[in-house]
């Protein structure tokens, strides 16, 4: 199969989760696109990984999957809070941290 | 033994200033004592010295090495010669008599102890002026007499005109030191050295031109220190000091160390036709000026200011007549150091018995009050008009011989001058010995006591025998000569008909002025409806207000101008760069402004352009 | 070890007295007391070891620090150096003294606090002193500005905070541009050597090409010219000085800035000469104006403390004079004058101190007639103004004339506007006199100024007793400087002129 395939795919799914990172108010939503921008990178590093034959990409692909547990931990730790709080998800409500 | 001379009244100087109120009871006595003994070294000193051939009799004494720094080597040492041992015998001799004479007159001051301190601190700066074996030195001893004058000027520190005759006098003595220094540094890079020596021999092979701009720095200094002509505001100023200052340092001793510099200096003076001329003509529009001002003057501390002026301008006057006159610039030095102490030591006791009243419309009559004043102060007057056979008169003689020698305006206005001051200071005496009694009703004129009327006594005999005394059995020509050069005036006026033409111009002088103000009574208050010429010499010959205008005025708008310029230009555009960081920070905080999305689209954004950037490189 | 142990001895007594009791205030002062005491004798055992026959660095002492970059913890000093930092170790123990009740009102910040500070200072002063390492002397250079911030900034009077920032950004500005050409140096002796150093004395041994040798020199010169200060650089001090408290200022004018004229003639002269040369004639204009303008700013001022300040731009602008006209007498002059200008600056503020904190307030028309009410204090003030006046007597006298006669010799024009300038030196200072201690005393004056205490005298005498005793016998301290001269002059390559008489006498 076409390796360009893959990185196409990768680059929709890319797409769709930084839009939806920039239009969506919920925080669990703009976690959720975050998550697919990750995984988005991770097609395209197995992609290349298995194009070249070389292990490099899949041990990024690792660090990628580790690092999304660990956000996701952390963030959804501090989504809960912020939504205990403020009653509210959404994440332009929670704007304090400006000049 | 000469740094004895020196030492003791610093000594006293020392004990008296730092000691406190602790010396209070003794401080006076102390500091007269040190005086007194080093005028007694110097005796010895003297009377060693007319002991030895003359060749021998000039010696030095090298305490250390001062600074040497390469090129640049300064001995601490003393040298006493012909020329510094007059100097010596008159500071000290004339300086013990003042501190005696002090003792009464500032009995009722609370910080007595203080002014003889200060009093002791101007005789070891005299001397050391005097002493020197160098120009630095003598620098040091220089500006250590102006600060002594500064202190003593303004003693009545909390009299604000006093303090402000104190600092005027500094400063202007300090436009003079620039002088000095200047023609110091001058010496220093066409000499190499800057001892008295070794100047005078490298005189001889320096330029003609570097020996003229030395002469007139040398007489610039001599000009402030000596309160001639343009430098002469402050001498009048400096009358707020207590009278016996006024006596020893504004008559006697400080003020005559510009004709000292230039005698000293001779060597330079002696090759530079220039600069020689610039003094005489210094010495001649200043002893004109002086004693105009003196002729106005109802002050009578400020009219024998402007005398003490005037005398001076004759001896910087001589001093610049080249060897015929450095002889006779000295004597009436010493001259005058004698009646003029005297003539003010007897306004202190005349003020003293008017209740420190200076104006001379209060006086009047007082010839009978006080018998020993007017003895005094008359011979005083008689030695500075120029009568026969009393002091003056044989000193500024010969300055007048002498200066018809150099040239025959010259030569008039010496003539010109004697005749003003005959017609000043019997004006002066007429308005205090003479007429009716002006003086208020609750003054109780009275004659000082013997502390001070003795020590006028001494100086009023010098008045009358001190010019013969030298002249006859001194030998002042002869005894200087190896110092300084000495010659007999060329193409003058014979004597013989100089002296009935001098005597005759005293003459008129003295009877103008006692047909106006002997015979005729004397308004308390001055007239104000008088000629120019007055109000010109009442008002200074308005060297006041030229000073002010040219110098002060623009002095404080320059001041004015720069500190503002100091805070708005170059603080302001200092401030000015921090508050451009500071807007432009302030305006760059506001991309911060909290929304999570927008900073995503800023990471896009860049991400995008970083992405593009490589792709356009690529390409 | 001696001068390692002499720069350790005051960093030790801050840590001591910081790690003292805040209730135990006057404890921790007489421990700070203490170990600048003893920093005093050290140094002072320095100064008595030193050979005065050389001119090359003494007491030497390199261990390794970053050998990667050529850094090495490079201490030593030569007769200038040694001079100053007893200067400094004078001056930290008596700025202590007259400063024992200065810190008790600060709203933040304790006293042991400001002795603690005052100890870092004087160690960072010492390390720069006697740093031959360049990049050891840059650390000093910046280090000592945060014990003066803090100085300035918690203990100072109401403009504090914006004094202590303005000195702090102002001085760290010029400190960037001398970390640049810093740099820029160490790249030209890699390229030359093969390694990289920081090495004073090797560094003065390249050949730096003129061209590169101009760029570098500017670097490091407007970083000098910020410390010392000369005009136009010079506005954070009127303000530091005039907030700061009079200890601090002592130290600040009297130490800090000497820094900057003494990294001009420590490193400049010898490491660019041509450059040096070629800039002279720039930089004689700029310290003749800074003579002329510092005075004149200084008649104009309303704030006492501030017109001492701008008297010392005065007198700054005499000191780079003497540096850059390369004469013996030039350099030893103003060498000599850093160390009196220490002293006799150091007087008038902490004399000024005294009465300012008595009536509480800097401006000079709230004063007049103290020496009616305090006239041992009007003494003292009279004799350091005196000394400030450069007064025949007075040390300050003895390296003015040396600046002036060195300066004559190869520059007439300056010599006669420099000298023209004690015309106002005695302006402003006798007018100051005038206005704050003669006349009837004010109501205010009479009741709140008394006379000088015996702690306060105890502080300011000996540096009186120096002034004077220098002015009368200076080569105690010029024998020392001397030799260390020649050594600059043969960096420099440069001689005497010879007399003009000599010359006319040899020739045919």
């Amino acid at each position: 199969m076409n390796p360009n395939n893959y990185l196409v795919l990768a680059a929709i799914l890319f797409t769709i989760g930084a839009y939806g990172v920039l239009v969506r108010r919920n925080a669990i939503i703009v976690f959720l696109s975050v998550e697919l921008m990750l995984n988005a990178a991770n097609l395209a590093f197995v992609a290349a990984a298995r194009n070249t034959g070389t292990l490099d990409g899949l041990v990024a692909a690792f660090f990628v999957m580790v690092v999304a547990a660990a956000e996701v931990v952390v963030g959804l730790a501090i989504i809960v809070t912020i939504f205990r709080t403020r009653r509210s998800a959404s994440i332009d409500e929670a704007s304090l941290m400006k000049y | 033994m000469i740094a004895a001379l020196i030492g003791l009244p610093l000594f006293g100087a020392v004990v008296l200033l730092l000691g406190g109120r602790r010396t209070n009871a003794w401080g006076h006595l102390l500091a007269v004592a040190m005086s007194a003994s080093s005028f007694f070294v110097a005796a010895i000193l003297f009377v060693q010295m007319i002991g030895k051939p003359e060749e021998e009799r000039e010696i030095g004494q090298h305490l250390f090495d001062w600074i040497a720094v390469g090129a640049f080597q300064i001995p601490f040492g003393f040298l006493l010669d012909q020329l510094s041992i007059v100097f010596v015998l008159l500071i000290t001799g004339v300086g013990t008599l003042i501190h005696i004479y002090s003792i009464g007159y500032m009995e009722h001051e609370p910080n007595r102890r203080q002014f003889f301190g200060y009093l002791n601190l101007f005789i070891a700066a005299m001397l050391l002026l005097v002493l020197a074996d160098n120009y630095f030195l003598l620098y040091l001893g220089w500006e250590s007499v102006g600060l002594a004058s500064y202190l003593l000027i303004s003693f009545y520190q909390q009299k604000p005109s006093a303090a402000a005759a104190g600092k005027k006098a500094f400063i202007v003595n300090r436009v003079g030191d620039v002088g000095l220094a200047l023609a110091i540094l001058l010496m220093f890079v066409t000499f190499g050295t800057l001892s008295f020596e070794g100047v005078a021999a490298g005189a001889g092979i320096a330029s003609p031109s570097t020996l003229t701009w030395i002469g007139l720095a040398l007489l610039l200094a001599a000009c402030g220190k000596s309160a001639q002509f343009p430098l002469q505001s402050w001498l009048l100023d400096a009358m707020e000091g207590p009278t016996p200052v006024s006596a020893l340092i504004h008559a006697a001793t400080m003020v005559t160390a510009g004709v000292y510099l230039i005698v000293r200096a001779h060597a330079i003076f002696d090759l530079s036709e220039t600069a020689r001329t610039a003094v005489v003509a210094v010495g001649a529009i200043t002893l004109l000026l002086g004693a105009f001002i003196g002729t106005a003057k109802d002050d009578i501390k400020k009219g024998l200011a402007g005398s003490t002026m005037s005398q001076i301008g004759y001896m910087i006057l001589a001093a610049g007549l080249g060897p015929v006159g450095y002889v006779f610039a000295i004597f009436h030095l010493l001259t005058h150091g004698m009646f003029k102490a005297g003539l003010f030591l007897g306004a202190g006791s005349v003020m003293h018995g008017m209740h420190d009243d200076v104006n001379m419309r209060h006086y009047g009559a007082l010839r009978t009050m006080m018998k020993v004043t007017y003895a005094t102060f008359g011979l005083g007057f008689l030695a500075i008009i120029g009568i026969p056979p009393f002091a003056g008169f044989w000193s500024k003689d010969e300055i007048i011989h002498a200066a018809f020698g150099q040239n025959m305006f010259i030569g008039l206005a010496t003539l010109l001058g004697a005749g003003v001051t005959a017609f000043y200071m019997t004006r002066m005496m007429a308005m205090t010995f003479f007429g009716e009694a002006r003086w208020e009703p609750d003054v109780k004129p009275h004659e000082s006591s013997a502390v001070m009327t003795i020590p006028m006594i001494v100086l009023a005999l010098g008045s009358a025998f001190g010019g013969m005394a030298m002249l006859f059995i001194g030998d002042i020509e002869h005894w200087l000569e190896p110092v300084t050069g000495f010659a007999y005036p060329q193409n003058s006026v014979s004597n013989a008909v100089l002296i009935p033409i001098t005597l005759s111009v005293i003459l008129v002088g003295a009877g103008y002025a006692w047909l106006r103000y002997g015979r005729r009574p004397i308004p308390v208050v001055a007239p104000a409806n008088v000629s120019l010429l007055t109000r010109t010499a009442r008002a200074d010959a308005y060297g006041d207000a030229i000073n002010e205008s040219l110098f002060m005025r623009p002095g404080q708008y320059l001041t004015r101008s720069l500190t503002w310029f100091d805070t708005k230009a170059i603080d302001g555009f200092v401030g000015g760069i921090a508050a451009a960081i500071g807007g432009l920070s302030a305006r760059s905080r506001r991309l911060q402004n909290g929304l999570v999305r927008s900073y995503a689209l800023t990471m896009l954004g860049g991400a995008a352009l970083i992405a593009l950037v490589l792709l356009l490189v690529r390409l | 070890m001696l001068l390692t142990t002499m720069l350790l001895i005051p960093l030790v007594g801050s840590i001591v007295v910081f790690l003292l009791p805040v209730a135990k205030a006057a404890l921790a002062k007489q421990v700070a007391l203490g170990f600048a005491i003893v920093t005093l004798a050290v140094s002072l055992v320095v100064v008595a070891g030193l050979d005065n026959s050389t001119g090359l660095l003494q007491y030497v002492e390199s261990y390794e620090w970053i050998a990667a970059f050529g850094i090495s913890w490079t201490l030593g000093v030569n007769g200038i150096s040694a001079l100053l930092i007893v200067m400094s170790t004078i001056l930290v123990p008596v700025a202590m003294i007259a400063g024992w009740w200065d810190a008790e009102n600060a709203t933040r910040g304790t006293a042991k606090g400001y002795f603690a500070l005052i100890l870092i200072l004087e160690s960072c002063m010492i390390g720069a002193f006697a740093a031959n390492d360049l990049f050891l002397f840059y650390v000093f250079f910046e280090a000592m500005l945060f014990p003066v911030y803090f100085l300035i900034g918690r203990f100072g009077g109401p403009q504090r905070a914006y004094a202590a920032m303005k000195f702090l950004l102002y001085s760290l500005v010029g400190g960037l541009f001398m970390l640049a050409a810093m740099i820029g140096l160490y790249v030209v002796s890699a390229r030359e050597l093969g390694a990289g150093t920081f090495d004073v004395v090797t560094l003065t041994s390249l050949n730096i090409d003129p061209g590169t040798q101009k760029m570098l020199f500017l670097g490091f010169f407007f970083a000098f010219a910020v410390k010392a200060p000369m005009v136009p650089f010079h506005t954070w001090l009127p303000d530091a000085a005039a907030e700061a408290t009079p200890g601090t200022s002592t130290l600040l004018v009297g130490v800090l800035d000497k820094v900057g004229t003494f990294g001009m003639l420590h490193f400049l002269l010898p490491i660019f000469p041509e450059a040096s040369k070629f800039y002279a004639p720039i930089i004689i204009v700029l310290a003749v104006i800074s003579i002329f303008y510092g005075a004149l700013v200084a008649i104009g001022q309303t704030d006492v403390m501030r017109l001492i300040a701008f008297t010392s731009i005065s007198h700054f602008g005499f000191i780079v004079l003497g540096i850059f006209v390369f004469t013996s007498q030039g350099l030893s002059g103003a060498s000599f004058y850093m160390v009196n200008h220490g002293f006799s600056t150091g007087a008038l503020f902490l004399v000024m101190g005294y009465l300012v904190s008595r009536r509480g307030s800097k401006r000079i028309a709230d004063y007049g007639g103290v020496q009616k009410v305090a006239p041992i204090m009007t003494g003292v003030f009279l004799l350091s103004g005196l000394s400030s006046l450069a007064l025949p007597g007075m040390s300050s006298f003895v390296s003015e004339f040396l600046v002036l006669a060195g300066t004559f010799a190869v520059n007439q024009p300056a010599a006669i506007f420099a000298t023209l300038g004690i015309v106002l030196a005695a302006v402003y200072i006798l007018w100051l006199y005038q206005r704050m201690m003669t006349g009837m005393p004010p109501q205010e004056v009479t009741e709140t100024v008394t006379e000088i205490n015996r702690r306060e005298l105890t502080a300011v005498v000996p540096l009186i007793v120096l002034l004077i005793a220098l002015g009368f016998f200076p080569q105690v301290a010029l024998n020392a400087i001397n030799p260390a001269v020649q050594q600059v002059q043969e960096y420099v390559g440069f001689s005497d002129p010879q007399a003009t008489v000599e010359i006319e006498g040899s020739g045919p």
